[in-house]
């Protein structure tokens, strides 16, 4: 079985983002840029289930401008057999995200799809359910287990509540959740390994999908700030205040 | 053109988090006119779609009571929404994990784009949204004929339970043989729920273990709070998924907030700095928990709850 495994250049996530002047998006200029975590965890477990002999092969596709090759290429050193990069230097919106991916499935087959469930830059939670539905797979979303059995997968996953178990027919696409492994730090011999690992460069056009927004950003603020608070030197008066002073004791 | 809301519903009840929505429906339809309707999918929900036929501003509650529906799987509840947004403008849901499971789909299905997470109305177009888990707000336009929209339910003030919408049945089922159910582990507790309790309080790796998260429960019990945890705390095991405030988890912004051996990372922030009085209590003065706390203790937990718990029995 192949895997298909979605990942996306974000802000890494220990930058404290900051809103820019002109209220047009946030800060970006020396930026460090990462993996999306989510997408780290996908990459983890699409390598798992080939260390396993459940897949035979991993494919890594990305959707964004030249630098995400670099996420690309650490996909490789994790472990990814070949990449896809379908480039492009616009905003791309979920949708499109999952229009673009449907003709990569749709050229490659894969068994599972694994991304991540949510991109920490715009807070979606959106494209892996859109993949789901345009290629009418079975969608098992925020994953906290994975179990592969012949032609059907387990997926435990974290809801409101707690865990649910479906059972969902391949192929099928999955979205990861935190707790679904621990990604490994790749290797310095990987990391030079991966250099050599192909990757494919397709542009929108040629996959046929054209990169439009429906959702027209008008701007960008900050929210609004805490005012910062007092420290108090005991429980009583802690107590006194929640009491006497915020009253919402 | 109308509004189609989807009822958030667990164990036959109807979740609270639906009368947030139809807060945020009642917005876009004071713009719009029109009507809302809510729609009730699941096994056996009679009950849950009495008990919205009640939320104030719905017209009609539309029942789609049938096997297939039975624990919300995303295929056939996205075809079926699919089916019945024809006749709406907008399509809204709870920012639950079922409405992130259902609604994406169905944009993908009706071709247009989804909004998520929508804290502010700003016109029947035109939402606020969070990004950088909360960082930055960000005011969004659809040109789309149809939203499809998640709602955040602290954005909006739930309506009230005076009405009495008519009630009909929804004739469409659709086929799923892709995905079936097999269990489900549900966390049990008499607590208040956690997005709509009053008072929160929450602990981190700093509890240390499970069992000390048991030095909270008093003090909860006190409170009549709800208990909530890092995502630390959860990794480590300590306490279920279900309980993890933050970016990935619940958001929350309860009267009261107290944050006990948590140390106040960004992503735990966007899940409760909303709240309207933030208690930190951390051994480390550094914390930067401290930051948004209205009031700080720095304090062994060890030490502070316990006292904090006799305190409040006075
Ligand atoms: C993609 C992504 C998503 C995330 N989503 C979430 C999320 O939804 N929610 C979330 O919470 N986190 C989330 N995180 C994790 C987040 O970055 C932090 O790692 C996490 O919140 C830390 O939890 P903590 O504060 O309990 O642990 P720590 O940061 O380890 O802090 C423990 C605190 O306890 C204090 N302490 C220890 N012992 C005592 C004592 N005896 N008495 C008093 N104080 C004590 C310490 O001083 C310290 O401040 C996410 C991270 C990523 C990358």
């Amino acid at each position: 079985m192949k895997i298909l495994v979605a990942v996306k250049r974000v802000v890494d996530a220990n930058v404290k983002v900051r809103v820019n002047g002109d209220n047009t998006g946030v800060e970006l200029a020396n930026v460090k840029m990462a993996m999306n975590p989510f997408c780290e965890i996908a990459v983890e477990e699409a390598v798992r289930l080939k260390e396993k002999g459940v897949a035979s092969e991993v494919v890594a596709v990305t959707i964004g401008p030249k630098a995400a090759q670099e996420q690309l290429r650490t996909a490789l050193a994790l472990g990814a057999d070949r990449a896809i990069h379908i480039q492009t230097e616009e905003h791309v919106e979920s949708l499109v995200v999952a229009k673009l991916l449907a003709t990569v499935v749709e050229a490659e087959q894969p068994g599972l799809t694994i991304l991540g469930k949510q991109a920490i830059d715009t807070d979606n939670n959106q494209t892996g359910q859109m993949l789901a539905a345009l290629t009418g797979m079975a969608q098992g979303t925020f994953a906290s287990e994975v179990k592969v059995d012949n032609d059907k997968v387990a997926v435990t996953r974290e809801i409101d509540g707690g865990l649910q178990t479906i059972e969902l027919i391949l192929p099928a696409v999955i979205t990861t959740d935190l707790r679904l492994n621990e990604p490994r730090y790749a290797k310095l011999p990987d990391i030079m390994k991966a250099k050599k690992k192909p990757l494919d460069v397709k542009w929108p056009t040629d996959l046929g999908v054209a990169v439009q927004s429906k959702l027209t950003l008008l701007k960008v603020e900050s929210p609004a700030e805490r005012k910062g608070g007092i420290k108090v030197g005991s429980v009583d008066e802690l107590v006194d205040k929640l009491k006497n002073e915020a009253k919402v004791i | 053109m109308s509004i189609l809301i989807l009822a958030e519903h667990h164990d036959r009840q109807l979740a609270g988090a639906t009368a947030h929505v139809a807060a945020a429906a009642q917005e876009i339809k004071e713009i719009l006119g029109g009507d809302i309707d809510v729609l009730v999918a699941g096994e056996n929900v009679s009950v849950v779609a009495e008990a919205a036929a009640k939320l104030d501003g719905v017209a009609k509650v539309r029942v789609a009571d049938n096997a297939v529906y039975a624990h919300q799987l995303a295929e056939p509840m996205g075809a079926l929404l699919a089916e019945l947004a024809g006749d709406y403008s907008h399509v809204l849901g709870a920012a639950s994990t079922t409405g992130k499971n259902v609604l994406p789909r169905v944009a993908a299905l009706k071709d247009v784009s989804q909004i998520s997470e929508i804290l502010d109305v700003v016109d029947a177009d035109t939402f606020k949204r969070p990004i950088y888990a909360g960082n930055a707000i960000a005011t969004v336009k659809s040109s789309d004929p149809l939203k499809v929209i998640t709602v955040r339910s602290t954005g909006f003030d739930a309506v009230g339970e005076e009405g009495s919408a008519a009630i009909e049945s929804v004739e469409t089922v659709v086929e799923n043989s892709q995905s079936t159910f097999a269990k489900q582990a549900l966390a049990q507790n008499d607590r208040p729920e956690l997005s709509a309790a009053k008072v929160v309080i929450s602990g981190g790796r700093g509890m240390g273990s499970g069992e000390n998260f048991k030095l909270l429960e008093g003090i909860a019990d006190k409170l009549g709070a709800a208990i909530g945890a890092s995502r630390a705390a959860v990794d480590a095991g300590f306490v279920l998924n279900d309980m993890q405030v933050g970016q990935t988890g619940k958001i929350v912004a309860p009267e009261l907030y107290i944050a006990v051996g948590i140390s106040g990372a960004i992503q735990h922030l966007a899940g409760m700095k909303d709240s309207k009085v933030i208690v930190a209590i951390n051994k480390d003065e550094e914390a930067p928990i401290f930051q948004v706390a209205d009031y700080g203790l720095v304090a062994d937990l060890f030490e502070a709850l316990p006292v904090l718990q006799s305190a409040l029995s006075k």
